[in-house]
């Protein structure tokens, strides 16, 4: 393998967070989750006809989706007045990158353009944070079922999810009407 | 209801599988895009889009056509790396982690 090859390879994540974690004296591996069955819902009308809710993982940036214990609780946003800033303290890469330009995890302003032009039919008028939990109970019980009665509520017919921060919960791992997350350590 | 993930850490969203997966070769943080990079935010999200309404069957994954800045080609090589002069360093983050947390110290 020449060294251009293992430059160009995507990230082993799983592989990197082990050994990082191990490094930090942890001797418990991470066991992400893992769908036997993986849920498939297809698109049965165009998207011209379609209402979409956004969801991500990033917060209000004054933190008010988090309780007294510091746990991230579901949060939902105005599309047409976010937040001028969002609480993105979750793993992602500070080395490399930041996450000041909001459109660059939660595409709002995107999303509008594809509705003014027609690709979309409309847009839910809330956007949605996850939780990112670590508790797999308190996602698949309640978070899961929280966001996808919000999305429901404001008659979303298909959601776009955008990940900050897939490495050490699986909030992505969504399904209808459910998440299957891993227990994990807090980022 | 039909959803798409705009993410990277493909090995991990690939191991738990998801319906549909736009994967974004990114540092993570910026799964949609450059920040401040409207266009590419926009051919991103238009690729999700293209993939709710094309896929035909769970884990279907594309890919952006687009890198990571090319004056920066060893950010891969960077997010958490485990280096050996590192070790004690490393140690006395999770040592800070546990008593946060309120862990069992380690063994």
């Amino acid at each position: 393998m020449t060294a251009q090859a293992v430059t160009d390879a995507p990230v082993r994540y799983m592989e990197r967070t082990r050994l990082y974690y191990r490094a930090l004296g942890y001797d418990n591996d991470y066991v992400w989750a893992r769908h036997d069955a993986v849920p498939f819902t297809p698109l049965r009308k165009p998207l011209s006809a379609r209402t979409v809710g956004l969801v991500s993982t990033a917060g209000p940036g004054d933190r008010s989706h988090r309780d007294a214990r510091n746990r991230r609780q579901v949060w939902s946003g105005l599309v047409a007045s976010p937040p001028a800033s969002f609480d993105t303290d979750v793993a992602w890469d500070k080395d490399s990158t930041h996450t000041e330009d909001r459109e660059s995890f939660l595409p709002l302003e995107a999303a509008q353009h594809f509705v003014a032009a027609g690709r979309l039919g409309r847009l839910a008028p809330r956007f949605h944070a996850a939780t990112t939990e670590y508790s797999q109970k308190k996602t698949i019980e309640q978070d899961a079922p929280e966001i996808l009665r919000r999305l429901r509520e404001d008659g979303a017919d298909a959601a776009i999810l955008s990940a900050l921060c897939p490495v050490c919960h699986q909030t992505r791992a969504w399904s209808p009407g459910t998440w299957k997350p891993m227990a994990c350590r807090p980022c | 209801m039909p959803t798409v993930l705009i993410g990277s850490a493909r090995d991990i969203v690939e191991h738990c599988g998801v319906p549909r997966f736009v994967f974004s070769d990114f540092p993570l943080g910026n799964p949609c895009g450059h920040p401040w990079d409207r266009e590419m935010q926009r051919t991103t999200l238009g690729l999700a889009l293209d993939l709710l309404e094309s896929a035909r069957g769970p884990r279907s994954t594309v890919q952006l056509p687009f890198a990571w800045r090319p004056e920066d080609p060893a950010w891969r090589e960077r997010y958490a790396r485990v280096r050996p002069d590192d070790r004690e360093r490393l140690l006395a983050i999770g040592d800070e982690r546990r008593r946060r947390f309120g862990q069992p110290p380690r063994s």
